[in-house]
């Protein structure tokens, strides 16, 4: 089954600019689908539209068109990893990973034990366990990514929609992210994450979409998409796909 | 784990513990006044003598009921402000509604229907007129960020009910209607009666009983507005729920007890830092802390003096030396 489904989506800002032009594509459950563009390709409003954040007809998830699920049903089934997160109180590691089990709980429920059990197993697996009495004001910006990543696991959505997720990270971090984001590929999460980084896209992905001035310019397995012509064209500069030993090299 | 579950009974505790200081107080406050003589006394000729009996039974114990009401209701509704605009920053007044609620209940003083139920439903309309036009300004202004912009629309909104109050107190009566309103801007607690308290307590109690349950949901709704949407929230609806729920309570307090400054502010980051930020007990923690701050308050303002102190002097004193200290302390290194 497809995990989601796009037809003939277009997009326009009520200010008249046009984000989206006739985007048609079909996500494998269980694959990993890079969003490739430059800045302003609308990467991120097609993002948006796959949350549900922006309403539209047109996008089918797992059979069904995307508005007939209810907003709690949409929580357990989709999950959102921002590029980043403002805080203007310092809640704690655990209690902000918590904040992803509220698909689960009633609408004036709160948290129980087995959410706590299910958060703090999110925790240790992005490694921050011993950090959930902590302030998540105290975490630095590899930390803070993985707090995100924690609170997106807890949430037990199949489907994690991620938004530039390695953007402004040190090598570090990204390889650790990167680690834990094929962990969860490999435990059969379907992944979307957009971004502008042609090497993260060929790394993590098993498909890429490329989106240029809104319009899809391509769409398909990666060994077949990422080409050095495609990407000149995508990124309108000259771009060079190069198999250094077992490595695939994008500059 | 058995961090978290340690956790979680100490502040249970910590929750009950406050809510016996607040009724053992309010046991004890009811002792204390200007009657018979200064100072705590024991009511020894309850059973002879009328006035004690009216006195403890029709003035204090009302005084106090409402006290402890409005410390709760003022101070949730400031607590939910702050989380729903995300900004520790906020209160009610931010945003115009407590100078609506003046001008309302201003506004029905000098057109001679002071009746509760008159000066109530005007306060309430304007609050929430002033709120709405905070809102929808903001969405209108061309500067800044959503929160600048609301900060400075709710100034706007607030100057402008300010005006129009300094007119109604330009041509109210002024050996009457001018000293109600006066009065009435200082906050009071002087009028409270148990029919008065009556023609709120059961809206007021559904209020807090709302904000209560929307509790931990508030910590989503404190996030950005796409967040708390993708864990299964809806941010819009919500907002204007609580939104209302607040403004309405915050109001009706306001239409009995006159304008009571700072609690909405300081007792949330009181009960953040007493209880961490997770609104499923700050919340709660800050309503005790409210009841507690204003039932000590009236109690000095009719105990000190042989003239009352108005509540709402005292308590925006006493508020604003509480925010400084708490601005002051530096918090534990790390600690959530």
């Amino acid at each position: 089954m497809n995990a989601l489904e796009v037809h003939d989506l277009s997009f326009t800002y009520p200010s008249g600019s046009v984000a989206l032009k006739h985007i048609t594509l079909s996500i494998k459950e269980g694959s990993s689908v890079a969003i490739l563009g430059s800045n302003g390709a609308g990467k991120s409003t097609l993002l948006d539209l796959l949350l549900g954040w922006k309403e539209d007809s047109r996008i089918i998830l797992r059979g069904r068109s995307l508005q007939s699920y209810g907003r709690k049903e949409l929580g357990r089934t989709l999950a959102l990893v921002p590029q980043s997160e403002q805080y203007n109180f310092s809640f704690s590691v655990l209690d902000y990973v918590l904040f992803g089990r509220s698909p689960y709980l009633s609408s004036l429920g709160t948290p129980g034990e087995k959410d706590a059990l299910i958060a703090y197993a999110a925790l240790k697996e992005v490694g921050l366990s011993e950090y959930a009495q902590r302030s998540i004001t105290n975490l630095s910006g590899g930390e803070h990514q993985l707090l995100l990543l924690a609170r997106a696991i807890a949430q037990e959505s199949n489907i994690l929609l991620l938004d530039e997720p390695t953007s402004a990270l040190d090598p570090a971090n990204r390889k650790k992210v990167l680690g834990l984001l094929k962990s969860l590929h490999a435990k059969n999460r379907t992944l979307l994450f957009t971004t502008h980084d042609a090497n993260l896209a060929y790394e993590l992905a098993t498909h890429v979409a490329m989106l240029k001035n809104g319009e899809l310019i391509c769409y398909g397995e990666k060994e077949k998409v990422v080409t050095s012509e495609m990407l000149t064209t995508l990124y309108d500069t000259h771009m060079h796909v190069a198999l250094v030993g077992q490595t695939t090299l994008i500059y | 784990m058995n961090d978290y579950s340690k956790e979680q009974r100490h502040r249970r505790g910590l929750l009950s513990s406050l809510c016996l200081l607040t009724l053992l107080l309010a046991f004890l406050f009811l002792f204390a006044g200007r009657y018979p003589s200064p100072g705590f006394r024991l009511p020894l000729d309850w059973s002879t003598n009328a006035m004690t009996r009216t006195i403890y039974l029709q003035v204090r114990l009302p005084r106090i009921v409402l006290a402890i009401l409005s410390g709760a209701m003022l101070s949730a509704s400031g607590f939910t402000f702050q989380m729903l605009f995300s900004n520790p920053l906020v209160e009610p007044g931010f945003l115009g509604v407590s100078q609506g609620s003046a001008f309302g209940a201003a506004l029905m003083m000098v057109l001679g229907a002071s009746s509760t139920i008159a000066v109530q439903t005007s306060a309430t309309f304007f609050g929430l007129l002033a709120l709405v036009c905070s809102y929808f300004l903001a969405t209108r202004f061309r500067f800044g960020g959503w929160l600048l912009r609301l900060v400075l629309s709710g100034i706007a909104v607030s100057a402008i009910f300010s005006s129009a109050l300094a007119v109604i107190k330009l041509v109210a009566e002024p050996t009457k209607d001018l000293q109600d309103i006066t009065f009435w801007m200082m906050g009071g607690l002087w009028n409270a009666s148990w029919r008065q308290i009556g023609s709120i307590v059961w809206i007021v109690t559904a209020c807090i009983l709302i904000l209560l349950g929307f509790r931990w949901k508030m910590n989503l709704l404190s996030l950005q507005e796409k967040t708390s949407f993708s864990v299964g929230l809806s941010p819009k609806r919500d907002r204007v729920i609580l939104l209302v729920v607040a403004t309405v309570g915050t109001t009706l307090i306001i239409s009995i007890t006159g304008l009571i400054g700072w609690v909405g502010l300081i007792t949330p980051h009181l009960g953040r830092k007493l209880f961490g930020s997770d609104s499923a007990y700050s919340l709660p923690g800050s309503m005790i802390i409210g009841s507690l701050f204003l039932l000590v308050c009236d109690t000095l303002g009719r105990t000190l003096l042989s003239s009352e102190i108005p509540i709402g002097l005292l308590s925006s004193f006493l508020g604003a030396i509480i925010f400084i200290i708490i601005l002051s302390l530096r918090n534990q290194e790390g600690k959530a």
